[in-house]
């Protein structure tokens, strides 16, 4: 039996379990996905707050000052891209400057250090880019950038190495309450724990009603983003919003920790959990909001797109608390931003609440503090690049040429605790299809290298989730030939086909 | 089939051909084309429309899983299928020259399939 | 480590190959030629498909087997050259960076360099079609690799965004391992692949074609499921009312090749936003003294056999320049594209350099048949040419006797496409 069960592999599930791996629990982590961070982690702004914009005294507020203040450390213990670049908000109008001046007291309320008005002057010095339109801006020196999907990645390994056991493709589907138990059904085990934590994300109220009495309702907020290509990285060098409205802080274009541009997101409230289209009114509406902000955002640079959602839910605040008729389940729900900025001051939170249980707390003595440091080829010197080929060849080899990511970081990205099994969760860890040919080189040979490092043929390597098969069969399979030959296009399609 | 319309590929202006049936010597009279090349060209894909066929097949004993192959000259249009289920039965084995001949006379057509490239096998470092 | 050579070709493709092969024809014996796969030959090796080398050898060869020809010659001449080695920075003064799992990281100064990098394919990420992300998309030229090279099928069903000509072979090749094709979607009210392509590839096995179409959403949730295809106005864009769903497992796209030349950027050598390559003179030498370009990385060709020739010229330049016979002067005289013209390739000449042809490429920006092509030498028509059929996807090679610009003191050269009778 577990000490504690966390259920979601998200940045918050993977923060939580990270700070529950430094004491002497038996803990699982519980992920449906076929890896970790593949929810909303690994599709949003990837912005670490300042904190003017959350409500004074809620949970969000002063969750995201103590977040925001803890990453340097935390990044560098775990290795993770991080950079405080400073955020504006932008005034494209006269009648903007009372957003701001408000967004101001807010601040200076919650705490939020640094923060000034800038007049045109000073924003144009920051941001020479900056539309002709904007007036001036609230700057917040504090904002930063991060990698979330490497940190949760990173906090994930940690905590494996650290002795939490991780559990992918699981997915719960049913939770009992015993005595001083909680029995997990799960799709492919049965997990049983003295409490469990959760952090399911999109589906925190459908977990939560397993066991307690429904309180609250999870619903999905969509957001459409475009990444640029680093070519464009450096046409802002802060977070850059514009006034924010009621449906969020907004469409923001940043660079990103890898030094891509990001812009993005729309704010749409949908129905399904599920859905993570990108539509071309949504990427329409980014682009002209983004090209509001910036001069010279051009559609020619975008190499991606991508949509996330967040759990959104009524009470407008983070919803941290223990169930009132489950005693020893925790929710941590609502988690929408500033909740990547928070995520490690919920982790203390949560270790708060659990310690309240009278949970015995007893710290490891041998807890590893630091992950195994990444190799990142690209950022290494010319000698440093040299020596680590000296030690292991396969650093000589680069297989993504687009960002030169070699085959030792992506057999080393294979190998660490919770490494890749697919070729997103390769993408994820170190790069390869990020960049500008979006896989068309790479994925080949990194194909190549899962199968061969897996041991398994090429052919069952996929793309993320199980079913996203991309090779089909060998050729010379003479079953193809056999396929019946029917085409599905009505007659009329065809006849409306042009023949030249 | 008595009437077509194709389109003549002999030289890049790729003419807009009609080829009918008729009583004439070869059988076929061909409008729209703007030069003798179209006329051949169209009474050859009516009477007896031919390609050349490029595929792999299975390669054992080298890094590279695949062998191109061709035909060595064009065969009959109708026996591709046939031809590719034949090939796909066959494996060669490096190392192996450009112009070896896997099957010799594929299905009677008089045609064979060669290696299109030459590969070394894998005891050598490097191409062949 | 740092090693020198005179000349350094960097992608040993068709063009870096016939670039080398000239360098070392031409005298110079300290040639190094780097490719960051496996083997020579580069994007031919997968080409496994006839129609190379009919200008060139007078025959129908394959892919792999034009490749041979070149690299049996750089064998026999025993021209130096490092696989599996991938160049990493270039410098303004001809210092490259290079690495691979045997030397490591190796710094090669260079006289002189010939860029023959080739190009990457537009993605569905550059397009922005929206939808799902799920597994099954893949750009023409990838698939190519797979189903040629490691053996696999892609998919059962597929779709192609595109006519070019790499979509159009991948058509018929996926036809033949025994997929289904079931239909190719081009934006443009014309294709861009050659004729040959359309009649063999898409005719041949009754696959249709649809111009002036586009694919406005993918569809599915892990593996694709489908793509809504729409018919597409003058102004290309999508007519509401139109959209039909195409149900398959697989989309490929053949939207457009972009020729590689962050190395280029990298080392501040100047951009033509037309071609998104190098701007050349009449020996391929770029804005940096000695640093030579040829074949895809300069403009996107159609024709191998084209390539060899434009590589020829810049290896033979190479190996002038190492010679110190290249000459050097400030005003050469510039070639612009005038009505018509999308690009010219080269960018300006030296009359100096030329042996007794100026050999150039252009593409039209649209179809046009019946039509002259002016070459105009600043005001004076130097020559008309009549032209039966002028198309974007097919590039036409000009050449204009050299006397005929020599000692003339021009400043400018343009080419326009004229109707008959103006």
């Amino acid at each position: 039996m577990y000490d504690i069960a966390v259920i979601g592999a998200g940045i918050i599930g993977c923060s939580i379990a990270r700070a529950l791996s430094k004491y002497q629990l038996k803990i699982v982590l519980i992920e449906k996905e076929s890896d970790v961070a593949n929810g909303t982690t690994k599709a949003n702004s990837a912005i670490i707050h300042a904190g003017y914009d959350a409500k004074p005294g809620t949970l969000k507020a002063k969750l995201n000052l103590l977040g925001n203040s803890a990453f340097d450390e935390l990044c560098k213990i775990l290795d993770v891209p991080f950079k405080r670049i400073g955020s504006m908000v932008i005034a494209l109008q006269e009648d903007e400057f009372a957003t701001l001046s408000k967004l101001y007291e807010q601040g200076v309320r919650n705490g939020v250090p640094g923060i000034k008005i800038l007049q045109q002057k000073e924003l144009r010095n920051i941001e020479p880019n900056i539309s002709d339109h904007a007036l001036g801006a609230l700057y917040a020196p504090t904002c930063g950038i991060v990698g979330p999907w490497e940190l949760a990645i990173a906090l994930a390994e940690n905590a494996a190495d650290n002795g939490v056991e991780i559990l992918l493709n699981t997915r719960v589907e049913n939770i009992k309450k015993l005595e001083n138990e909680y029995i997990l059904y799960t799709n492919n085990r049965i997990i049983s724990a003295k409490r469990v934590v959760n952090c399911a994300g999109l589906h925190a109220d459908e977990i939560n009603d397993m066991v307690a009495t429904p309180s609250f309702q999870i619903m999905p907020r969509r957001g459409e983003y475009n990444i640029m290509d680093k070519s464009v990285g450096k046409l802002v060098n802060t977070v850059v919003f514009q006034c924010p409205s009621k449906l969020g802080k907004g469409v923001l274009i940043a660079p990103t920790v890898h030094g891509n541009l990001l812009i993005g997101p729309n704010s749409e409230d949908i129905l399904e959990k599920n859905n993570f289209e990108t539509t071309k009114d949504g990427l329409k509406h980014i682009f002209d909001t983004a090209a509001r902000s910036v001069k010279k955002v051009s559609a020619s640079t975008i190499i991606t797109a991508f949509t996330g959602l967040r759990a959104r839910c009524e009470r407008d605040d983070f919803i941290i608390e223990e169930a009132t008729d489950a005693v020893g389940f925790i929710n941590v729900a609502g988690i929408e931003s500033p909740g990547l900025t928070a995520a490690p001051a919920i982790a203390d939170y949560v270790l708060d609440i659990i310690k309240g249980m009278n949970v015995d707390m007893v710290a490891k003595t041998d807890f590893v503090e630091k992950r195994r440091p990444v190799i990142r080829f690209n950022e290494l010197t010319n000698d440093e690049k040299e020596k680590i080929i000296e030690k292991d060849s396969s650093y000589g080899k680069i297989i993504c040429r687009c960002e030169n990511i070699t085959e030792g970081e992506i057999v080393d990205a294979i190998h660490r605790n919770v490494g890749a099994r697919t070729l997103d969760s390769v993408k994820r860890r170190v790069r390869p299809g990020s960049g500008r040919c979006q896989g068309g080189f790479c994925s080949p040979r990194v194909m190549e290298i899962l199968a061969r490092e897996l041991e398994i043929d090429m052919s069952k390597v996929v793309k993320d989730h199980p079913k996203s098969y991309i090779l089909t069969a060998q050729t010379k399979d003479t079953s193809m030939f056999d396929l019946h030959a029917v085409n599905y296009l009505t007659k009329e399609c065809v006849a409306n086909a042009n023949r030249i | 089939m008595g009437k077509r319309k194709i389109i003549c590929i002999a030289c890049p202006l790729g003419c807009h051909i009609e080829v009918s049936e008729d009583k004439s010597v070869s059988g076929y009279k061909v409008t729209g084309n703007q030069c003798k090349r179209g006329e051949k060209y169209g009474i050859k894909e009516m009477s007896n429309p031919t390609r050349l066929l490029t595929t792999t097949v299975k390669l054992r004993n080298s890094y590279l899983k695949r062998l191109p192959v061709r035909t060595n000259s064009p065969i009959p249009k109708g026996m591709i299928s046939k031809c590719m289920r034949e090939i796909s039965k066959i494996e060669a084995s490096a190392p192996i020259k450009t112009g070896t001949v896997l099957i010799k006379n594929i299905l009677n057509t008089g045609v064979d399939i060669v290696s299109s490239r030459s590969i070394s096998d894998l005891s050598q470092t490097d191409v062949v | 480590m740092q090693i020198e050579y005179d000349v350094v070709v960097i992608g040993a493709g068709p063009a870096g190959l016939a670039a080398a092969i000239e360098v070392k024809r031409n005298g110079v014996d300290s040639v190094l030629i780097v490719d960051r796969d496996r083997e020579l030959g580069g994007i031919l090796q997968q080409c496994i498909h006839n129609g190379f080398g009919l200008h060139l050898f007078k025959e129908e060869l394959t892919g792999p087997e034009y490749a041979e020809r070149f690299i049996n010659e750089l064998k026999e001449l025993q021209i130096e050259y490092k696989l599996e080695t991938m160049v990493i920075e270039l410098t303004k003064d001809k210092v490259i960076t290079m690495v691979n799992s045997k030397d490591g990281l190796l710094t090669v100064k260079a006289k002189a360099i010939v860029l023959a990098m080739g190009c990457r394919e537009r993605t569905r990420g550059a397009l922005n079609i929206p939808g799902t992300r799920p597994s099954g998309i893949y750009t023409a030229g990838t698939a190519q690799r797979f189903v040629n090279m490691e053996g696999y099928m892609v998919g059962k069903r597929v779709v192609i965004l595109g006519s070019g000509d790499i979509g159009l072979i991948m058509a018929r090749r996926l036809t033949l391992e025994g997929a289904e094709v079931l239909a190719v979607v081009e934006l443009l009210p014309y294709s861009s692949g050659l004729t040959r392509n359309i009649v063999q590839c898409l005719e041949d096995f009754e696959i249709p074609l649809f111009l002036s179409h586009t694919i406005t959403k993918i569809q599915g949730k892990y593996r694709l499921e489908g793509v809504w295809v729409s018919k597409v106005d003058d102004k290309r864009h999508p007519i509401e009312g139109t959209e039909v769903y195409i149900d398959c497992d697989t989309l490929l796209l053949s939207v457009g090749l972009i020729p590689e030349n962050e190395l280029s950027k990298g080392a501040d050598i100047e951009i033509d936003t037309a071609t998104n390559g190098p701007i050349v003179s009449e020996s391929m030498e770029t804005s940096t003294d000695g640093v030579f370009a040829c074949g895809n990385v300069v403009h996107v060709h159609d024709l191998a056999d084209y390539v060899t020739l434009e590589a020829r010229r810049a290896g033979k330049s190479a190996a002038k320049y190492i010679k110190k016979l290249l000459q050097h002067k400030k005003d050469n005289i510039i070639i612009s594209p005038g009505d018509g013209v999308r690009y010219i390739v080269p960018h300006h000449v030296n009359v100096d350099n030329l042996e007794d042809t100026l050999e150039l490429f252009l593409r039209v920006n649209r179809a046009y048949m019946e039509k002259n092509l002016i070459v105009k030498l600043d005001d004076t028509i130097l020559a008309v040419i009549n032209k039966k059929r002028l198309v974007p996807g097919e590039v036409e090679n000009i050449r204009i006797k050299s006397h005929m610009i020599r000692d003339r003191e021009a400043s400018f050269m343009t080419i326009e496409v004229q109707s008959e009778g103006v």
